[in-house]
C-alpha cells in the first residue's frame, strides 16, 4: 500500500471525561474532579512553589522578571485575541507605570503599598486617554502606531530632559522583604490570569470578541465600539502598568530602559510560543523564554538572535503554540482515518 | 538586550545646526535629507505596495548591504563599484530568500507577517552586532571626495550625488513600472491581486520579485548614504522607523505619496534641527506617524479604502 497516494486526515474526538466534567457531572467521581483540577493545581501549586525551590537569590530575581513578562504577555494576549487590538506597545504600559510609581515614591514619599495601586490605575487611565485617538484603527495600523508610542515617549524624555532624562529616577524604595517581593507578583499573575479568563467568559467578554470578529455588528446592536475598546485597553494597560510599577520597586530605578523594545517584543514572542488566545499560554511562554534568555546571557546579543529565530520557527511551523497543542492532547483523541 | 542605541541620527543629516537666517542652507540640506528619506522608504513602499507585506526587516537589509560592501572592499579588496553591485545583488537575493522560505507561508496573516519580518530583522541586526560589526570603525569611502559651493552653501559631492541618484532612482522606477512587462505585472498586483492572477500573473513570483527589488532598493540607499557616516547596527532601527514614517504619511502602498511624504518629513526634520535642536529629529518622524494615523490612516495618497482600516 502506498501511503503517499492514500488520502488521510486526522480525526479528533473529545474525550468522554472532558464532556462529563464540563457541567454538574464533574461531581460524579474523583476521577472527573481530578481531571478538572489537575491542570489548575499544577499551575497554581507550581507557581507558589517556585520561589522556594529556586537555588539562589539570582534565580529568585529571575522569577520576578519572568512574572513581569508574564503579565505583559497576558495583557497582549487579552487585547490581541479577545478584542482584536494588536498592541506592539507593551513598553509604553511598563514605562508609564514605572515612571508614575517612581515619581510617587521619590517626590511624595509613598510606600510601595500605595504607589503600585495608584500607578496601576492612574497609568492605565493615562494610557487609555493617550491611545483613545488610535482606537478606531485596525490591524497593522494600530500595531504600528502602538509600536511608535514608547519610542516617542523615550525621545521626548530625552529631548526635554524631564523625568530624570537619560539618567532616570534613582533612589526608589524596595520591598520590605524578598518573600513579599516574590509572592506579591506571583499572586498578581495568578489573580489576573484567572480574572481575565473569567472576564472573557462574561457578557462583556462576548462583546469584546464581537468587536474583534465583526465590529459593524456591535455597532448595529447599538453599542459603542470605541467604548468597549477603551475598556479593554484600560484593563490591558492596568495589567502592564502594574508590572511596570512592580519593576520600579524591584530595580529601585526607573529610566529609559523601561521603554525599551524588549518589553514590546518578548511578551509577543511568549504569546506566540505559549499559544495565542489561551491566556495561560502566554504566561507559560514567558516562563520558558525568559529563563532561556537568562541562561544565554553569556552570549551577549547572540541570545536576541536566538529567540528571534525561535519566534520565527514557531510562527512558521507551530503557529498554534504549546498550550493549544497541550490542550488538544489533554482533551481529545486523535486518530488517522481514510478519506 | 538594548535594541535601540544612542546614535539616533539619520546619516544624511549629520551636520551642525545652522543659524536661522540661512534659508538657502535649509533648502539645500532639506532637499538632501528628503531624498535620503525617499531612498530609505522606496523599497519598503514597493514591497508593501505589491504584496501587502510590511517588511520590518527593511532596516536590517539596509545595514546588511552596507556591511557586505565593506567586506568586499576591505577584506576581499575588490573594486568599489563592483562591490557595490555585488552587495546590491546579494541583498536582493537575501530578500528573495526571506520571501521564498519564510514569508510565503504566512502571507495574508498580518500579525504573523509583522512578527516574522521583525524577528528576521532583529536576528540579522543583532547577529551582525554579535559578529563584531560595532563601533565607529566601519566606513565606506565617498564616491567623489571634495565639496563645492551652491549659492554660498558648502555641500560635499557625495550629498549632491545622493540627490542625483535619488532622482535617477525615482525616474527609473517610474519607467520600470510603466514600460517593462515585469514592472507592469508588479503594478497590476498592487492594484488588484486577484484580477492580476486571472490575467496569468504569478502572484507569488511577483511578490518574490517585489521583495527582491525592494531589498535592492534598500541596498542602493545604503551604499549611497552610508559614505556620509559610519556603518552602525543602530542605523537599521532608525531606517526602519523613518521608512515606516514616510510610507505611512504618504499612504501605505503609494510610491508617489512616499516621495512626497519624504519631502514633507525631510523638511520638517531640517526645520526642527535648525529651530529646536537635533534631539527632536526623531520625535518629528514619530509624531508624523501618529498624527497621520489618527487623522487620515490611509495617508496622503493611500490606496486602501478608509473603511478597511478604521471602524
Amino acid at each position: 500500500m502506498n501511503a503517499s497516494k492514500e488520502q488521510r486526515r486526522k480525526e479528533r474526538l473529545d474525550r468522554g471525561i472532558k464532556v462529563r466534567s464540563e457541567s454538574i457531572y464533574a461531581l460524579m467521581s474523583w476521577r472527573e474532579l481530578s481531571y478538572l483540577f489537575l491542570p489548575r493545581f499544577v499551575l497554581i501549586g507550581g507557581l507558589l512553589m517556585l520561589p522556594l525551590v529556586m537555588p539562589s537569590m539570582y534565580w529568585q530575581r529571575v522569577i520576578s522578571i519572568v512574572c513581569i513578562y508574564a503579565l505583559l504577555a497576558l495583557s497582549f494576549d487579552f487585547l490581541a485575541h479577545y478584542v482584536g487590538l494588536v498592541s506592539l506597545g507593551g513598553a509604553f504600559f511598563i514605562g508609564t507605570g514605572s515612571y508614575i510609581a517612581a515619581i510617587l515614591n521619590t517626590s511624595f514619599g509613598l510606600s510601595p503599598i500605595f504607589t503600585i495601586p495608584i500607578a496601576t490605575l492612574l497609568g492605565a487611565a493615562i494610557c487609555t486617554v493617550l491611545l483613545l485617538p488610535c482606537l478606531p484603527l485596525r490591524g497593522v495600523y494600530f500595531a504600528i502606531v502602538t509600536l511608535m508610542y514608547p519610542l516617542l515617549f523615550a525621545r521626548v524624555i530625552e529631548a526635554l530632559d524631564i523625568l530624570g532624562g537619560t539618567d532616570g529616577i534613582m533612589g526608589i524604595e524596595s520591598f520590605a522583604n524578598r518573600w513579599m517581593e516574590q509572592y506579591f507578583i506571583i499572586a498578581m499573575v495568578l489573580i489576573l490570569l484567572f480574572g481575565t479568563r473569567r472576564l472573557v467568559n462574561q457578557d462583556i467578554g462576548l462583546v469584546f470578541r464581537a468587536v474583534k470578529d465583526n465590529d459593524q455588528s456591535v455597532r448595529a446592536s447599538g453599542m459603542s465600539v470605541t467604548y468597549y475598546k477603551s475598556i479593554a485597553v484600560f484593563i490591558a494597560a492596568a495589567i502592564g502598568c502594574l508590572a511596570g510599577a512592580y519593576l520600579v520597586h524591584l530595580y529601585m530605578w526607573a529610566g529609559l530602559s523601561t521603554l525599551a523594545l524588549d518589553f514590546s517584543i518578548l511578551p509577543i514572542a511568549a504569546t506566540v510560543i505559549g499559544g495565542s488566545g489561551t491566556l495561560v499560554g502566554p504566561v507559560l511562554g514567558a516562563f520558558i523564554l525568559v529563563p532561556i534568555s537568562e541562561l544565554l546571557r553569556a552570549f551577549g546579543t547572540l541570545r536576541i538572535v536566538f529567540y528571534a529565530l525561535i519566534l520565527l520557527a514557531f510562527i512558521i511551523f507551530r503557529s498554534e503554540g504549546i498550550m493549544v497543542y497541550g490542550q488538544r492532547k489533554y482533551h481529545q483523541f486523535e486518530k488517522w482515518i481514510k478519506v | 538586550m538594548r535594541v535601540e542605541g544612542a546614535a539616533f541620527v539619520a546619516p544624511s543629516t549629520r551636520f551642525t545646526p545652522v543659524s536661522p537666517d540661512h534659508t538657502m542652507q535649509i533648502l539645500i540640506y532639506g532637499t538632501i535629507n528628503s531624498v535620503a528619506l525617499a531612498l530609505f522608504a522606496l523599497g519598503f513602499a514597493m514591497v508593501y505596495g505589491v504584496s501587502r507585506l510590511p517588511n520590518f526587516a527593511h532596516g536590517a537589509l539596509y545595514v546588511t548591504s552596507g556591511f557586505i560592501t565593506w567586506t568586499f572592499v576591505n577584506t576581499l579588496k575588490l573594486n568599489y563599484l563592483l562591490s557595490i553591485l555585488l552587495a546590491m545583488v546579494g541583498t536582493g537575493i537575501i530578500g528573495a530568500l526571506i520571501y521564498q522560505f519564510v514569508l510565503i507561508r504566512i502571507r495574508g496573516m498580518e500579525i504573523s507577517e509583522i512578527m516574522a519580518t521583525y524577528a528576521i530583522g532583529l536576528a540579522i541586526l543583532e547577529g551582525l552586532r554579535w559578529g563584531g560589526f560595532r563601533g565607529l570603525t566601519y566606513t565606506l569611502p565617498a564616491f567623489i571626495e571634495g565639496s563645492t559651493e551652491i549659492a554660498g552653501v558648502s555641500v560635499d559631492y557625495q550629498r549632491l550625488l545622493v540627490v542625483g541618484i535619488g532622482a535617477a532612482v525615482v525616474a527609473a522606477l517610474w519607467l520600470f513600472t510603466h514600460y517593462t512587462r515585469i514592472g507592469l505585472a508588479l503594478r497590476g498586483m498592487a492594484q488588484d491581486e486577484r484580477a492580476a492572477m486571472m490575467l496569468g500573473i504569478d502572484s507569488d513570483l511577483m511578490a518574490l520579485a517585489a521583495m527582491g527589488f525592494g531589498s535592492m532598493l534598500a541596498a542602493l540607499g545604503a551604499v549611497v548614504l552610508l559614505p556620509l557616516g559610519n556603518i552602525v547596527v543602530e542605523a537599521g532601527y532608525n531606517v526602519l522607523i523613518l521608512a515606516i514614517a514616510v510610507c505611512i504619511v504618504g499612504g501605505l502602498g503609494s510610491w508617489i505619496g512616499a516621495v512626497l511624504a519624504a519631502f514633507i518629513i525631510g523638511f520638517a526634520q531640517i526645520l526642527t534641527v535648525v529651530y529646536l535642536g537635533a534631539h527632536y529629529q526623531m520625535v518629528v518622524a514619530l509624531l508624523a506617524i501618529i498624527i497621520t494615523l489618527i487623522l487620515k490612516p490611509s495617508g496622503l495618497f493611500g490606496l486602501q479604502k478608509e473603511l478597511e482600516e478604521r471602524v
